[in-house]
């Protein structure tokens, strides 16, 4: 349960935050600050409140039953829902610091032969700026699959919910702690190998 | 291009391609373009030069609108400039550019680079895109290099392969901002050479330089500019030798003493 929360959390997120970034960098002020309002909005806020209000919020007050009657079903989606909003937030701030990292004259010389702002921003500023940033998107992939703990709060059962239910039944108290966090860093340190070596090999020579 | 053989007294005659009119332009205090006047015709090869700091660069620049201007009015082929949008896209891919930094995509190879404007821009199928750029490589000379990625080159074939991809569009004019100044000494002239093929076979050019010989043998008209203004505009030999203003001589006393 943890991976697949973790996966569909990770590439919600990775979509949503390009979204946001590209917003950010846009020359619309309106989506420059809806953009900002996001970002230091859900940031700000604790991935507590925000899955708790996915829960109670979104599916008790306004009724969003994400296609499905299923309680066990409905929390899943809205724990993915819950996560990948929340993790866009950082992500975006990764890519946009990224987009920082590519000079003006990419920029300069996909307008001169042509390129519309999108054209230019997904066909050569974007894929530039994933380059540098997959070092801290290793970061922010690392820290949402640890998250993925808080959706217990709503009782998706992924690995703390799990292990809260073995500790209430078993005495090991310390050896199940253990076996849980050993759990996490098998998932977690590939993660972050793998981004590691993506990284230098798709790094831009300048 | 080539196919396209006009000589350069039927292209001169043929109507004017840009025109800029009472341009002015501030970088805050600073009044970088005041009262700019220009016609450049079709087919003509104009120079820019001036000390650092006049605004040549500028004025390039504002002509495909990467830098805006305060007053005044541009016309390029008889339209005006648009507004930041479609149209003004539309319009950069008919005015070529070449920067002084390059600004080759980084992340692309050599041929990827010449062909994404005429996918993505001109619409053009891949295969006949890859053929075009294959051919364009070959006549700047860097046909060899096409599957390595910009940083593997040399400053001066990097800067042919950005003519080329340039050149990829089609375009009706090219500016050249400063094509040589980030190169090495030997590396000059193989750049320089590609612009002189171009300015024989009749491409309409703005080149903004600090080489003198550049000037002298492939310019239709020298434009002089000194602080924010034109001072002067002759043709290259009149200039050279007999300059008429003041700021003109003493720019020239300087750089031609070594």
């Amino acid at each position: 349960m943890t991976v697949k929360l973790t996966a569909l959390s990770a590439v919600g997120s990775l979509v949503w935050g390009t979204l946001l970034a590209a917003m950010r960098v846009s020359p619309v002020p309106l989506m420059r600050g809806f953009g900002t309002f996001y970002v230091n909005v859900v940031r700000n806020i604790p991935l507590t409140v925000i899955i708790l209000f996915s829960s109670l919020g979104l599916a008790d007050i306004f009724g969003a039953t994400m296609g499905s009657d299923d309680f066990a079903v409905q929390g899943f989606r809205l724990a993915v829902l819950g996560l990948a909003g929340y993790t866009a937030a950082f992500v975006c701030e990764a890519i946009r610091s990224g987009i920082n990292t590519v000079p003006m004259g990419q920029a300069e010389a996909a307008r001169a032969i042509g390129l519309s702002f999108t054209q230019t921003l997904t066909l050569v500023v974007l894929p530039q700026a994933f380059r540098s940033v997959i070092g801290p998107l290793a970061n922010v992939l690392i820290a949402l699959t640890k998250n993925t703990t808080v959706a217990a709060a709503i009782g998706v059962a992924e690995a703390a919910y799990l292990m809260k239910t073995m500790i209430e039944n078993e005495a090991q108290t310390l050896l199940i702690g253990a076996v849980f966090a050993f759990g996490f860093v098998v998932l977690t340190l590939p993660t972050g190998l793998i981004l590691g070596w993506l990284g230098k090999r798709l790094a831009v020579k300048r | 291009m080539t196919e396209v053989s006009v000589t350069k007294e039927d292209a001169v005659t043929s109507g004017d391609l840009v025109v800029l009119k009472s341009v002015n332009k501030h970088f805050g205090a600073l009044h970088v373009l005041q009262d700019i006047d220009l016609t450049i015709a079709r087919g003509e090869v104009v120079v820019v030069i001036g000390p650092s700091g006049s605004g040549k660069s500028t004025l390039c620049r504002t002509i495909n609108r990467l830098e805006t201007i305060d007053e005044g009015a541009i016309t390029i082929d008889g339209k005006p400039l648009p507004q930041e949008g479609k149209a003004l896209a539309r319009l950069r891919a008919d005015v070529g550019m070449v920067f002084q930094s390059f600004n080759l995509f980084a992340h692309k190879t050599v041929l990827e680079n010449v062909m994404l404007g005429q996918i993505k821009v001109r619409k053009v199928d891949k295969a006949k895109a890859e053929e075009k750029a294959r051919a364009l490589l070959d006549r700047v000379g860097v046909g060899t290099q096409a599957d390595k990625y910009p940083a593997q080159l040399s400053g001066g074939q990097q800067q042919r392969v950005a003519i080329a991809r340039a050149l990829a569009m089609d375009p009706k004019v090219m500016l050249f901002d400063e094509p040589t100044s980030a190169l090495d000494p030997e590396m000059i002239n193989e750049v320089l050479e590609v612009m002189q093929q171009l300015a024989r076979d009749g491409m309409t050019m703005i080149v903004v330089t600090h080489e003198m010989g550049f000037a002298r043998s492939a310019a239709n008209r020298v434009v002089f500019m000194a602080d924010g203004r034109i001072v002067e505009e002759a043709a290259p030999d009149q200039f050279f030798s007999n300059p008429r203003s003041d700021r003109a001589k003493d720019f020239l006393s300087k750089i031609l003493h070594h």
